[in-house]
């Protein structure tokens, strides 16, 4: 157990910690208490960056060494990057939150003890090395989102938000559980490093494209991508700092992270290439579509999330080319692999000041819906900058951070039609397209949270609330993040060489010990993507002031193609009444209905086998003679049978019973069984009297029974048990294999236990315990005869009502 | 003679299914009991059908006897029966007294009570 082990769970033993904290200090707002944490890490884990820019740290903890699950950290540049966003953003997180949730109002020792947990799971994510205890981490992510999702249960939309991205995202988790079982069924490892290592193995195996497969559901799932997006959206009825943090920064880029860690080991195929891609553009295109359509300033941040992380996706496929080329400084294929780090790290930035910014206006107004708001500039000079500078930086504009990746995005989508791998040469030339019309939309959506929240006229009676400029609080932790949004807008330098460059390397493993290195310059020329840019610049104008033309088009066509939410519910509709109308059909409360599954079954099963295995041998030579007194014997229980069965009196019923266990009583006789035969006779003695006493008291039955029909599912089911049993004791009937061990009880009978009456000593000596609990069975059953007579509860309970 | 008793079983194994699938919960209670001789005509047919001595030492006659193991299990079987039969008994003119009636159909499992 390293300091590293222990900053992993540092929040969460917090988040044991903060209900006693919360009981003691009721004058104290929860949030400054936990505050230092996610400092103290954010500054225990900048003092990484210089290990990280040459190399990796690993810790190991043994947790299950015989399954060869233990629980290593290791810190490399890509983990160092989600480290650093996750401590953080988590830092400016809670101390916005402190100003967000009142303390009065809220119950703050749930949300700061899920926020704490979910921190520690995701730094479990990033940093863990085994895939198990990666997986461990990665349900905990889910599990927290969850909770806090649901923060305000109370809310009927914050229950099915929940529900559903628990449902998706542990669908997703599932299937990554199934791809690391694949690949350690492969490899035999549970350790990252190991399987990449072995990537050679695993590329050859037939489990290749199976784990692959189940490994990108799991990613895909997380980082909402399409068709998994739709849980996203309905997360945002999360408190605010929630869903800046979560929904964000972190969590959906946890698919993200699991994409870019496994690249080298998943690389070489074009599967990888083309899923990653195709999905990324078409998430990016239909989420930069959608947002444009949604009124409520969180949804469309949560479309342009989605489509964001799009863009990051394909950003990696396109990356992933880069493996296929030998030397490293010319490759221009890297480029994709940068611009989607560097992208991970803006979005991570301008995402979240975004959040807190419409949270503000929110928290100002009363109301997040762009219909109501306007003309806010005045009013809230800082949240307008604020905003200013994160939707700016989001469209793609400069001198923004979101610019030089947005450049970085187009130039490495130009560069795929060059690419002459996976048949990129004939349809590569849509991905430019695409991400060019999506990124036009994102230039709409970004002026249209802009414009509509903080331009046009001021609309007071539309408000809820009197709006004012926030408290320096909650300006506070926004500020710093469009200061930083600007800072690498201008220097981006600053974090390529310190925290990029490593974590690319770390995407490409094979780059340690190269001189490759990372240069973003701010003015690169007049290249094609300049003139993408500024394309995106002149038709989002366009595209904005005639909104009012286009939008009904996509509000009303677009979606009845693809309602990937109302597909969802239908589903789990459909599910859920399938299920229910199935268990409706099966499980009738009938008895009989079950016997008749149960019969059914033993039929088909016991015949089955039968004929499968050839098992029907019998041998007419080892059979005994039949005498006369057999036949007649067996045919008086014949005729009682038919009786019984056919009988309308139960007298008749009740006799024709006796007549056939006196016959039975007979058989033994004729088996030479003198002590069967005579308790046979005796018990069914006072078995008959038992029913006649019993019967006595009850009606006739003939009355209630259905006449017998001979094309019944009855008679048919009572034949084939018949002929079942008696095939199986032809079959079973074979005593040649070996001979019977009673020799030893007729040798040893007298010798050793001084009986001459065989069968009484097996009963009482050589088999004594059988005897024993026969009759515990016999005093059970008469105790419980007894208790059933006597006792009357339910009838003293309703006297006890009156 | 095996063969014989193999019929024999069948047939009964037949009558009891038949009488277990009635409504009448009477017939579904002499189903077990037919059930029950049936099973125990089976294990007696199984453990072999020789016509040796009963198996009790000194008996005069043939060398051979019959094997008492089979004999030592149906005994104990018939009396584990006989208890099982005496509580079903009960518990049907119990289940009669407080339900007043004895069809299994009225005896049938409502949603309601699973709550």
């Amino acid at each position: 157990m390293s300091f590293l082990h222990l900053a992993i769970f540092l929040p969460f033993l917090m988040a044991m910690l903060i209900p006693i904290f919360y009981r003691w200090t009721k004058q104290l707002h929860t949030g400054w208490i936990v505050l230092p944490i996610p400092v103290i890490l954010f500054i225990y884990f900048l003092t990484f960056i210089p290990q990280t820019m040459d190399g990796v740290v690993t810790q190991t903890m043994p947790w299950i060494p015989s399954l060869g699950i233990n629980f290593t950290v290791v810190v490399d540049g890509l983990s160092l990057l989600f480290a650093l966003l996750i401590t953080g953003i988590g830092s400016l997180v809670t101390f916005y939150s402190i100003f967000y949730l009142g303390k009065k109002k809220e119950r703050l020792n749930n949300f700061y003890a899920f926020l704490f947990i979910f921190m520690t799971a995701m730094l479990g994510v990033v940093l863990s090395d085994n895939l198990v205890v990666l997986y461990l981490f990665w349900e905990m992510t889910s599990i927290s989102s969850f909770l806090l999702i649901g923060y305000w249960y109370h809310r009927e939309r914050s229950r099915y938000g929940a529900r559903k991205s628990l449902l998706i995202t542990v669908f997703g988790g599932l299937m990554l559980l199934g791809g690391i079982l694949l690949l350690h069924v492969i490899t035999g490892s549970f350790s990252l490093r190991e399987i990449i290592s072995e990537a050679t193995i695993v590329q050859s195996s037939s489990l290749f494209i199976p784990a692959m497969i189940f490994i990108l559901l799991g990613a895909f799932t997380k980082s909402a991508q399409v068709p998994f997006h739709i849980w996203l959206p309905d997360a945002m009825e999360a408190p605010t700092p929630v869903s800046a943090y979560l929904h964000s920064a972190t969590m959906v880029k946890a698919g993200i992270y699991l994409v870019a860690r496994f690249t080298p080991l998943f690389a070489v195929s074009g599967a990888w290439f083309w899923t990653i891609t195709l999905v990324g553009i078409v998430t990016l295109f239909w989420g930069s579509i959608t947002a444009t359509k949604k009124t409520d300033l969180k949804a469309i941040l949560a479309y342009s999330t989605i489509s964001q992380l799009g863009l990051i996706m394909t950003l990696l496929g396109v990356g992933a080319a880069a493996l296929h080329f030998d030397s490293w400084n010319d490759n221009i294929y890297i480029g994709a692999i940068v611009a989607a780090v560097f992208h991970l790290f803006n979005h991570a930035t301008f995402k979240g000041s975004l959040f807190m910014m419409v949270g503000i206006v929110d928290h100002e107004t009363g109301t997040r819906d762009i219909r109501r708001l306007g003309g806010l500039m005045q009013i809230m000079p800082i949240t307008a900058t604020i905003a200013f500078i994160g939707t700016f930086a989001m469209a793609g504009l400069p001198p923004f951070n979101g610019f030089l990746s947005k450049e970085m995005f187009f130039q490495s989508m130009v560069d795929v039609t060059s690419l002459n791998l996976f048949h990129a040469e004939t349809w590569g030339v849509i991905l430019p397209v695409i991400a060019w019309i999506g990124s036009i939309f994102t230039f709409v959506y970004s002026m249209i949270i802009f414009f509509k929240t903080f331009g046009g006229k001021f609309k007071p009676h539309l408000l809820p609330k009197k709006p004012h400029e926030a408290p320096i609080g909650l300006l506070l932790p926004p500020m710093i993040l469009a200061a930083l949004v600007v800072i690498t807008g201008f220097f981006p330098n600053l974090i390529a060489k310190p925290l990029l460059e490593p974590a690319v390397k770390s995407i490409m493993p094979s780059l340690y010990g190269t001189d490759y290195s990372i240069h973003i310059s701010f003015w690169h020329g007049f290249t094609m993507a300049l003139a993408m840019t500024a394309g995106v610049i002149i038709l989002g104008i366009l595209l904005y002031k005639t909104a009012n033309r286009w939008k009904p088009f996509i509000t009303e066509k677009v979606p009845a193609f693809f309602r990937w939410g109302k597909a969802y519910d239908n589903s789990l509709y459909y599910m859920e009444q399938g299920s229910y109308r199935f268990t409706l059909w099966v499980m009738t409360g009938w008895l009989r209905t079950y016997l008749n599954y149960m019969l059914t079954a033993f039929i088909i099963l016991m015949l089955g086998t039968i004929f499968a295995t050839d098992a029907l041998n019998f041998d007419i030579s080892t059979i005994s003679r039949v005498t006369m007194m057999d036949y007649v014997l067996v045919l008086v229980v014949i005729v009682t049978l038919i009786g019984i069965v056919f009988s309308k009196s139960r007298i008749t019923s009740i006799i024709l019973l006796g007549a056939m266990g006196y016959t039975i009583s007979i058989f033994f006789i004729v088996a030479r069984a003198p002590d069967l035969a005579l308790t046979q006779l005796v018990i069914e003695t006072i078995s008959v009297v038992l029913y006649l006493l019993v019967f006595y008291h009850l009606p006739q039955f003939s009355n209630i029974e259905e006449k017998p029909r001979w094309l019944s599912a009855k008679t048919f089911i009572s034949i084939g048990v018949g002929l079942t049993v008696f095939l199986i004791s032809l079959s079973a009937y074979d005593t040649t294999f070996f001979p019977s061990i009673s020799q030893y009880y007729i040798d040893n009978t007298y010798t050793k236990a001084a009986g001459k009456n065989i069968v009484n000593v097996i009963l009482v000596d050589f088999r004594g315990f059988d005897t024993l609990f026969e009759t515990a069975v016999l005093a059970i059953a008469s105790i419980g005869i007894f208790g059933m007579i006597k006792l009357r509860l339910t009838r003293r309970g309703k006297n006890e009502n009156k | 003679m095996e063969l014989l008793m193999s019929i024999l079983i069948g047939l009964m194994f037949t009558a009891a299914t038949y009488l277990i699938l009635s409504k009448s919960l009477l017939r579904i209670i002499l189903g077990t009991a037919v059930l029950s001789h049936a099973v125990n005509l089976i294990v007696l047919t199984m453990g072999g059908l020789k016509k040796g001595k009963a198996p009790l030492l000194d008996t005069p006659g043939l060398p051979v006897y019959n094997d008492p193991l089979p004999q030592a299990l149906i005994l104990t079987a018939i009396v584990i029966s006989f208890g099982v039969t005496a509580f079903f008994l009960v518990l049907a003119y119990r289940a009669y007294q407080e339900l007043d009636s004895e069809s299994v159909s009225k005896t049938r499992g409502h949603e309601a009570d699973d709550e």
